[in-house]
């Protein structure tokens, strides 16, 4: 039976894992490959890398260590983190991922995207879309790690991102990132119902309830998540987890 | 030894990492030479089967494989793409295949459902295939595709089915040639299960 993807999305800094709250103070969790184990061993169904100081300190994603990540991993990986020409995206492919997340430079640029799925198919770009509701309440889409405003409309670039070739959209919130207070629904609803490339919900999940409403509700394809796999119970210790499969199936039959 | 055909066709990296693993002496070659060498071969791939094939024809690649596969019985896996060149023709750039296989591929019917057919589904009808050797009933897989292999009514190469949105073939076994729409390099220890059978059991 075909079911929802949920998956693991990992924040790396200075080569190693970290977890954010609205996109700050970053929490150091531990060494990527030891939790690739462990989604190894609990089977999760992809893993998502971004590092989030790349775009700012004007480099790629560390390619040995995705190297790595990519030998260890028995699952899909997608990768991303200041991604800014196709020969990047031609080593992280060659490094063994699946797939390449672009943010910045896709909304800076949308017609890389237009090149980048051209040249690798789009099954293998993923645009990434942050967003945070700016002064005026309304969302707009921020790059740069959520640093920087852009003034575009989340569903509008989403819609232009699937215009340029992208295989998938991550739609993530800057204002639910970190939280564990569920994800933001309409948001993800408006993005998903607008275009008709898997989504992929993230920002905000504290529990696999939450995962199967940004399903039902959100009508998300997929849904990330952070702190709800690397953190246990209410004081935030860190425990690499993930739900079995039985839990995963429950899940989405009763939803 | 295994070869791990190297057409230009998507990475091929994690294929070979995996059967290293499993202990296997692999190795990823375009090189006739080594083609000629081996005992069992894998043709990967990701992207377009236009592509994929006008690229076997330019590394003069399609009379060492059909020697290979037809004449001398060599155990073949496909993979995904691998496995849908396979079939006679396809619908994607409207291509001739390698035609081992009495089979057409199609592209997914538009509906409700996204295309591609992206992440984790299980198997049906499973046949008796070497492949599936100690997996278990309810094993998933990962997916992700646009197009699938058809078999014609008479052939007898589908080995199971999966269902999204339609039901459709989603691995053949048919006498040395084996395919898998799913990426077993992908699918965690039920995947390493079918990489271990094709290696140790066709």
């Amino acid at each position: 039976m075909f079911r929802p993807r949920v998956m693991p999305c990992l924040l790396l800094k200075d080569k190693g894992l970290v977890k954010t709250v609205k996109f700050k103070d970053p929490n150091y969790l531990g060494d990527p490959i030891n939790a690739v184990w462990i989604y190894n061993k609990n089977e999760a169904d992809e893993l998502i890398f971004l590092d989030i100081t790349a775009t700012k300190e004007k480099r790629t994603p560390p390619i040995e260590l995705i190297h790595k990540i990519s030998d260890e991993s028995f699952m899909p990986v997608a990768v991303g983190g200041g991604i800014r020409d196709i020969d990047t995206i031609s080593r992280l492919l060659q490094a063994g991922v699946e797939k390449a997340v672009i943010n910045t430079f896709a909304a800076e640029n949308p017609s890389f995207i237009a090149q980048a799925s051209r040249e690798f198919g789009s099954q293998s770009i993923v645009a990434a879309i942050d967003v945070k509701t700016n002064g005026k309440g309304n969302y707009e889409v921020f790059t740069h790690a959520g640093t920087k405003k852009t003034g575009l409309d989340p569903v509008a670039h989403a819609r232009n991102m699937e215009l340029h070739g992208a295989g998938e959209i991550f739609i993530n919130s800057i204002d639910r990132d970190g939280t564990m207070q569920g994800y933001d629904l309409a948001l993800i609803r408006k993005v998903t119902d607008a275009v008709t490339v898997p989504v992929i919900a993230s920002g905000g999940a504290g529990s696999l309830q939450d995962i199967a409403r940004a399903i039902r509700e959100g009508h998300a394809n997929a849904a990330a998540a952070g702190s709800l796999f690397v953190y246990h119970g209410k004081r935030r210790a860190v425990l690499i987890n993930f739900p079995n499969r039985r839990e995963l199936s429950t899940l989405f039959k009763t939803s | 030894m295994l070869v791990i055909i190297d057409y230009g066709m998507g990475n091929l990296r994690s294929i070979l990492n995996k059967l290293q693993r499993l202990g296997a002496n692999a190795r990823i070659s375009s090189n006739i030479a080594d083609l000629e060498e081996a005992d069992r071969l894998i043709l990967p791939g990701v992207g377009h089967f236009k592509a994929g094939m006008d690229n076997i024809r330019a590394r003069n690649l399609l009379d060492p494989l059909n020697k290979k596969v037809l004449k001398e019985g060599t155990p073949i896996l496909g993979i995904c793409l691998g496995m849908q060149l396979f079939s006679r023709h396809s619908e994607e750039g409207n291509a001739t295949g390698l035609g081992w296989l009495d089979a057409e591929t199609v592209k997914f019917p538009l509906g409700d459902l996204k295309i591609p057919h992206m992440g984790w589904n299980s198997l049906e009808n499973r046949s008796p295939c070497v492949l599936f050797s100690d997996l278990p009933t309810d094993a998933e897989f990962y997916f992700v595709h646009s197009y699938h292999v058809k078999p014609s009514p008479s052939s007898n190469a589908r080995a199971s089915t999966t269902t999204y949105g339609i039901s459709f073939t989603s691995a053949v076994c048919q006498k040395n040639i084996y395919g898998t729409q799913f990426h077993p390099e992908k699918s965690h220890q039920n995947g390493m299960t079918i990489l271990k059978n094709f290696l140790e059991k066709t």
